[in-house]
């Protein structure tokens, strides 16, 4: 009896094991481009990653077909979660290419765009990265590009930002081993060096740490003015009221990844007052596409049962999936070699302004949006343009 | 006669395997996801061998592997990634001016050392965890089997918290983690395609510990699992032959862990916690504690069940009209553990228990169906 | 858990007192002697830290905080160890269901009501895993049950990735435990002060039990005999699933705690403090329930001061480092007692 349940065990093991690797790798006959969604739907940086996904299938509903060479092919979006780990990221880009995607879109992280790379330079496969702001991502790496601005000039932004409120002393707090976080992090540092401020404090922490007190008791005890603490959406409320419970009143500020109605909802009162840079703002569009965009997307955001509030990375997201329409158009052809060469000279009008890519592939972006939380909500501050 | 035959079956299914491999090779674009889950479990397969080598074969259960595949693979890493790659990867906090004199060293040495550096890079990272193995394992061996548990595993934390630190960060670039690591160079000139390289290697180590087994160490080894007292009594030196165990077994792992860097090309401290342990005795546990052929086997089924079942248990199936329940993220994971946990309750012995694999007990099931009265073959 | 030897236990706790003044003193010398006055700043992991009488004490509060927290979940390896000589790893990860728990009971339920739901359900989880994993494995070699607690470990944490999703939950606020009380410069909520005063009280309750009642006569029993306890009439399953229930209850009270402090749940939120706390078991004397919470307190403050003096990575690896010093040095940990193999 033991026996014939192991047999049967292995067997039916066996077919699911042959029935699963036999469905990945079907043919169809209809024309289609796959285009691979590399992003993070769970971990440390899923509710980033989730919202960037979404911006790639509503523009994937928007624009499902592309035309190469007059004939109209179906896009496909084949999407793979990356975890928020390197490791996990690594798995997930092979299988990605593995299933025969012609373009990338991600990813949410930088470090895990970094860990990735190679995978898609060494297939040729080229990348479009969204949100992931580290220098790094694409330096070196001829098929990764970018629609987003870069961290040195989102450090200077804020730095700059600190400078005028008056803030003379700033402490700054990062991620051990989160580039996207060290990164930024470390340009805020220089820039506002450079200004004439003085970092008093500069406290790392692990990632999975959820207590902050230690850190927290130490930057309140070198009275800073303000604090720069560039972190995931999971750390930011916990930093924030903490910070509020040891009584510490200098102004909290961070980059794009605050942007996210989650970070209210849990930090509650203790988020009021906190700045943040970003992308885009939904109550003025830049361009016609941008109107388009914010129209139709809310509705989507709704079905998805999320707020009716436009994430910035959503809008990237749907950006990078025109983007490489666009390419792949322009190129006439699925081959990745190919739309990499189009994407060095492709041109158009994205949600969050002009889209053109420099020599590096990074985005010609000059424009950051600085936010307050006001009463609940994120408020359009100012425009800053390259100084 | 028996003999001759299972000599015959054997040379032929490795002569199978080894033309299998090299068509993959050439073939590799087509079947990107078959190669890339033959590779992983081939390196699995290594580390899971010489977990059992510890676990099974002596009777210390240990659970340090990840501590010792990370030196492996660290120093593998460190070694291996080109000169002109240095500046990039390590960014945030550049490099120890003596990695760079070296890698200009090996940049500029005649082209035979360019060759073989890969390999005398794995072997530094296996000779390195073997000193620290040997040095931990004076202070750590005389521990009782428990205890000794969660004393290899503090191990294997203490270790990545040393590659992760800060401190460290000119070396190994502390949390960011090593990445642009080349792919497996080809061996032989050519002969053996990159592709096939982590294969041959594996093959080696396998065959060494397998030879290692059946001489009278081995019998020492499981003599010690047995019955440590006995053993003592009979004259076996208990720490000499524990250490020998310790020592070799963390060897393979470190090989094990540099040739795990070179296929996932970027690794981070991370990578090598306490799950990737666990991950082994997965491996282990599923494949028959004490069976080296059932390791191998299990390594290759485990890896490719996850890969694969990542496709179909994760993503909402629909058949016909009907949604199956259940699958979402995650759910491979769930069917995972509970088959570990049926395996752990129910069948003790695993895949293959604390056999090794045998043509005889194959053809013998098939012979027993028909001859009934031919007095069973063993 | 046996109490003989007294006087001997004393002289042994002021060895080990004096060996960690030792060890201290200089540390606690240099930061008083710095900075009692006014704030001066001192070098230590990366940029300058400022050490004020506040920050100091603010630091140690946060510590004994923790400690309280460890202490809890401390208990119940060192109970289960004293019963079944079983490392219980699936305990960290029944401390991380109890976080799980609690946040779905207070989505429903008010707060009193959810924390005894969260607490019941917590406990008979313990039990059940006992029944299922740990009991068929009774008589099978210290390796199987091991293994079995490992993987029941590891079904624990893939069952919350899979049914809650790893993205980290927010772990909701009861009201008046998260009240902020502030003493001159020193801020803490009511939590933060709560968890080491609850600790002890628990603690009290606990020791009256094991040695005034006639269950706690019977634990005592088991942990000192298996055999010899079953021939003596005592239901071992009883006495196995009690223990078991009250490791589970203090963890989930232990997650309480803890959580409300950080607010944040993941599926793997339990297993570096389960290590954590078997560690301070083992610290304090395996089996041995005083010995359990101090070892508890002295991890939770130790490493608080690491994480403030900036090596954070290192604040995991000194307690590993601790647990192999101290199985090197001495086995039986701070208050255990030497026993003899027999052949």
């Amino acid at each position: 009896m033991k026996k014939l349940t192991v047999c049967l065990l292995v067997v039916l093991l066996s077919c699911s094991v042959l029935f699963a690797a036999g469905s990945a790798e079907q043919k169809t006959d209809v024309k289609e481009v796959v285009i691979g969604v590399f992003e993070p739907l769970t971990g440390e940086n899923g509710g980033g990653g989730y919202q960037e996904v979404l911006g790639m299938r509503y523009a994937n509903k928007v624009y499902p077909t592309v035309q190469i060479n007059g004939e109209t092919y179906n896009v496909r979006l084949v999407e793979a979660d990356n975890k928020s780990d390197k490791t996990e990221g690594v798995t997930a880009a092979q299988s990605l290419i593995s299933s025969g995607a012609s373009v990338i879109l991600g990813s949410y992280g930088s470090g895990v765009s970094i860990a990735a790379g190679d995978i898609f330079l060494d297939n040729q496969v080229p990348a479009i990265g969204a949100s992931c702001t580290n220098p790094q991502v694409t330096q070196g790496n001829d098929y990764y590009y970018r629609v987003c601005f870069l961290d040195p000039f989102q450090g200077t932004v804020m730095a700059n930002y600190a400078w005028q409120e008056g803030a003379k002393k700033a402490a700054v707090i990062t991620q051990l081993g989160d580039d996207y976080s060290s990164g930024l992090g470390n340009f805020f540092s220089r820039a506002f060096k450079e200004l004439g401020g003085n970092v008093v404090s500069e406290q790392r922490f692990q990632t999975n740490t959820t207590d902050f007190k230690s850190i927290l008791t130490n930057i309140k005890a070198s009275n800073p003015d303000v604090i720069f603490a560039p972190s995931s959406i999971a750390t930011a409320p916990l930093i924030i009221k903490q910070a509020r419970e040891l009584g510490i009143t200098a102004k909290i500020m961070a980059g794009d990844t605050w942007e996210n109605s989650s970070i209210i909802e849990n930090a509650g009162i203790s988020a009021e007052g906190v700045v943040l840079s970003t992308f885009f703002d939904d109550a003025d569009p830049a361009t016609a596409e941008a109107a388009k965009f914010i129209t139709g997307f809310k509705p989507y955001l709704v079905e998805n049962k999320q707020p009716e509030i436009i994430p910035a990375v959503s809008a990237l997201g749907y950006d990078a999936y025109i983007t490489a329409l666009k390419a792949i158009e322009k190129a006439n052809s699925t081959k990745g070699p190919a739309i990499r060469d189009a994407l060095a000279t492709v041109e158009l009008e994205g949600v969050t302004g002009k889209i053109t890519f420099d020599a590096n592939g990074d985005a010609d972006k000059d424009m950051a949006f600085i936010k307050v939380v006001e009463n609940g909500q994120f408020k359009f501050l100012k425009t800053v343009s390259v100084l | 006669m028996q003999i001759k035959r299972n000599t015959l079956l054997t040379t032929a299914t490795v002569v199978f395997l080894v033309i299998f491999l090299y068509w993959l090779s050439a073939n590799r674009l087509q079947n990107g996801m078959l190669a890339s889950v033959l590779q992983k479990g081939v390196i699995l397969a290594l580390v899971a061998v010489s977990m059992n080598l510890l676990n099974g074969f002596t009777g210390l259960f240990s659970l340090g592997q990840a501590g010792f595949m990370s030196i492996g693979a660290y120093t593998t890493a460190i070694l291996m990634i080109p000169v002109q790659n240095l500046d990039g990867v390590y960014y945030m906090n550049g490099v120890n001016p003596g990695i760079r004199a070296l890698k200009i060293a090996i940049a500029n040495a005649p082209e035979f050392i360019q060759i073989i550096f890969p390999f005398i890079a794995l072997l530094l990272g296996g000779l390195l965890a073997a000193a620290a193995a040997a040095l931990v394992g004076v202070a750590v061996l005389r521990l009782k089997s428990d205890y000794l548990a969660i004393a290899t595993l503090g191990l294997s934390e203490i270790v990545r918290a040393i590659f992760s630190s800060p401190q460290l960060d000119q070396v190994t670039n502390g949390s960011y983690g090593l990445n642009k690591i080349p792919t497996f160079p080809p061996m032989l000139w050519g002969l053996i395609p990159s592709f096939v390289t982590p294969f041959v290697i594996v093959a080696m180590c396998v065959v060494f510990i397998m030879l290692l087994i059946k001489s009278s160490y081995g019998r020492a080894f499981k003599a010690i699992r047995e019955d440590e007292i006995a053993a003592e009594a009979m004259g076996i030196n208990l720490f000499k032959h524990k250490e020998m165990s310790f020592v070799v077994s963390s060897f393979f792992s470190a090989i094990a862990g540099g040739l795990l860097a070179i296929f996932m090309r970027s690794i981070e401290a991370k990578t090598f916690s306490i799950t990737l342990t666990y991950d082994i005795l997965l491996i282990v546990v599923i494949g028959g504690i004490g069976s080296v052929t059932g390791s191998i086997l299990s390594a290759f089924l485990v890896t490719a069940a996850k890969e694969w079942w990542l496709r179909f248990f994760d993503q909402p199936l629909l058949i016909g009209d009907w949604q199956v329940p259940l699958f979402r993220t995650g759910f491979r994971m769930v069917i995972f553990s509970i088959l570990l946990m049926v395996v752990v309750l129910i069948y003790r012995k695993g895949l293959m228990g604390t056999n090794e694999f045998s043509w005889n007990r194959i053809l013998g099931r098939f012979k027993r169906k028909s001859s009934v009265d031919e007095g069973g073959v063993k | 858990m046996s109490r003989d030897g007294r006087p001997s236990r004393l002289i042994a706790l002021f060895h080990w007192i004096g060996f960690f003044c030792s060890f201290l003193f200089p540390v606690l010398i240099y930061t008083f002697s710095t900075g009692c006055l006014h704030g001066t700043t001192a070098k230590f992991g990366y940029g300058e830290i400022r050490m004020t009488m506040t920050t100091i004490l603010q630091h140690c509060l946060t510590g004994i905080s923790l400690g309280g927290a460890y202490a809890l979940i401390a208990i119940g390896y060192t109970l289960v160890y004293g019963i079944l000589r079983l490392i219980n790893f699936a305990h960290g990860d029944i401390f991380m269901m109890a976080g799980y728990f609690m946040i779905f009971a207070l989505a429903s339920f008010p707060w009193p009501i959810a924390i005894i739901i969260t607490l019941v359900v917590t406990t008979v989880m313990g039990i059940g895993i006992e029944r299922i994993a740990y009991k068929p494995l009774r008589k099978a070699p210290r390796m199987s049950i091991m293994i079995s607690a490992i993987s029941v470990s590891y079904l624990l944490q893939n069952l919350s990735t899979y049914l809650f999703t790893a993205i980290p939950r927010g772990y909701p606020e009861i009201p008046f435990l998260k009240k902020i009380y502030r003493v001159g410069e020193l801020s803490a909520s009511f939590v933060t002060v709560l968890t080491p005063v609850l600790t002890i009280v628990l603690v009290i309750i606990l020791m009256v039990l094991v040695n005034k009642t006639k269950t706690g006569m019977a634990m005592r029993a088991v942990s000192k005999d298996f055999e010899t306890a079953k021939l003596m009439g005592i239901n071992i399953n009883r006495v196995i699933s009690v223990t078991f229930a009250i490791g589970s209850l203090l963890a989930g009270i232990g997650s309480i705690l803890y959580f409300t402090d950080r607010m944040s749940v993941t599926p793997f939120s339990g297993t570096l403090p389960g290590l954590k706390c078997f560690v301070a078991a083992v610290f304090g004397g395996i089996g041995n329930i005083p010995g359990a919470v101090v070892g508890g307190f002295f991890i939770g403050i130790v490493e608080t001061l690491l994480v403030a003096l900036g090596y954070s990575t290192f604040s995991d690896a000194f307690t590993f480092f601790l647990l192999i010093v101290m199985l090197l040095v001495r086995p039986t940990g701070l208050f255990g007692e030497k026993t003899v193999e027999k052949v």
